[in-house]
């Protein structure tokens, strides 16, 4: 076992954890943050995609005790005062789901591909989400909710500015 | 799935590591983990140890001056795929880390493990045989025809830990791969570097471990241009037939690709 203290949504959190625990199951069984989900546990469905650090990560292949002293984000952490975050909002309006199984790792995907590329088009999208799968086949609608969330999102920061 | 046990470091420092390399005979380096966690997973990896080398800022940087591209080992690919420097340089070097795994994977893969590791279907191997780079580690210098071995293995001992890599700047310098659409390993991937001395082909992926081709290197030193590579034949015989192509259909993988590569060398 070994004491991991790292901070998960804004949370300072702090836990013993045996060394061998993924992320995946530190957030979802320790912490009971079941957003997070885990699909094919082989690093390819993106079903676990969290923020670590602020960049998007696979929470199904790293350890819990690597993110010692690091700033985990994961779907439960985006959305801010009772408000969601933009990509959530676009999910819905565009109806980005289906069965709804692979969407926190879209949405944690999205947020981090917009915030590296802020000017998105269709095939950049479908590129940047080649490590997530939809197993509805979904994709034409959650393409067309990151467009527009990146589109909203430059939008208001061009106003905040 | 859950690993077999094992205990974690974090290591402070390079010396530090290698100590700890020394004292337990059955211990393994994390970096990024990207291949090594997967392989633990499947329980067909199972160290006593990891030590984890990811944040240690020395290994952590990318240099670039008249000569040489320098990348630490620690530097993933993510930060190569970014860097405008490397793209500068060395823009076929910047569009192969864009090519590795998916942006999550590569947010955590290292270049020095990669290097380590040494897949066959690994896409680093290709830069460094085609670009002739050096291998630097904790003990010497290695250059990359003398450093990939054979199929996942090098010429590193286990006491040795990788710093960094050296790619040599060339005139032109171009990569294309042919992505397994559920792994994104390459079935196929060539590196085309046209330098002062001749251009360097090399494959990864369609072989156990990276090689060079040379019919295609006398073509496009004679005349760097996609045509060139017109009629020559890739022999079959050595490549790897799987369920994911057979050796004919890597053979003509590989023909495509090295046309590719040069196109997009010309156009960089």
């Amino acid at each position: 076992m070994t004491a991991v203290s790292l901070t998960v949504n804004g949370n300072a959190v702090s836990a013993d954890v045996e060394d061998r625990t993924l992320l995946v199951y530190f957030l979802r069984e320790q912490l009971q943050l079941t957003g997070t989900h885990i699909g094919c546990d082989t690093s390819q469905c993106g079903a676990c995609v969290v923020h670590l650090n602020g960049r998007a990560v696979k929470a199904c292949s790293l350890f819990a005790v690597q993110a010692q002293g690091a700033d985990v984000t994961t779907i439960e952490g985006l959305a801010r005062d009772g408000r969601l975050h933009p990509v959530q909002e676009a999910f819905r309006e565009h109806h980005g789901l289906q069965c709804g199984f692979c969407t926190p790792g879209m949405i944690m995907t999205a947020v981090d591909m917009i915030r590296r590329i802020p000017v998105l088009d269709r095939a950049t999208i479908r590129a940047e989400l080649e490590g997530n799968i939809c197993r509805c086949t979904g994709y034409q609608n959650i393409v067309s909710a990151i467009e527009d969330a990146a589109a909203r999102m430059a939008a208001d920061a061009e106003k905040a500015a | 799935m859950i690993p077999y046990g094992f205990a974690y470091h974090r290591a402070q420092s390079l010396e530090d590591a290698l100590a700890r390399l020394a004292a337990s005979p059955d211990a393994k380096l994390l970096a990024g983990g990207q291949t090594l966690i997967a392989t633990m997973k499947m329980r067909l990896a199972s160290p006593s140890d990891l030590i984890d080398i990811s944040g240690l800022a020395d290994l952590s940087f990318i240099r670039v001056d008249e000569k040489n591209v320098t990348i630490g080992a620690a530097t993933t690919h993510a930060e190569v795929a970014q860097s405008a420097q490397v793209r500068g340089a060395l823009p076929g070097l910047g569009e192969l880390a864009q090519l590795i795994g998916d942006p999550a994977v590569r947010h955590l893969g290292t270049i020095g493990g990669s290097f380590a590791n040494n897949d066959p279907a690994a896409d680093y191997p290709a830069a460094a045989l085609a670009l002739n780079a050096i291998v630097r580690t904790s003990a010497r210098e290695i250059a990359a025809e003398d450093f990939f071995t054979g199929m996942f293995s090098t010429a590193l001992d286990d006491q040795e830990i990788v710093t960094e890599v050296s790619f040599p700047l060339v005139m032109r310098s171009g990569y294309a791969k042919f992505r397994n659409p559920a792994s994104r390993y390459a079935m196929a991937g060539v590196f085309v570097a046209q330098g002062a001395d001749g251009v360097r082909v090399a494959v990864t992926g369609a072989g156990s471990c990276v090689f060079r081709q040379p019919e295609m290197e006398a073509a496009l030193t004679a005349r760097f241009a996609p045509d060139a590579l017109e009629g020559i034949v890739v022999d079959p015989a050595e490549l790897n037939s799987d369920l994911h192509g057979s050796a004919e259909y890597r053979a003509h993988l590989v023909a495509v690709m090295a046309k590719r590569a040069v196109v997009a060398a010309l156009r960089a």
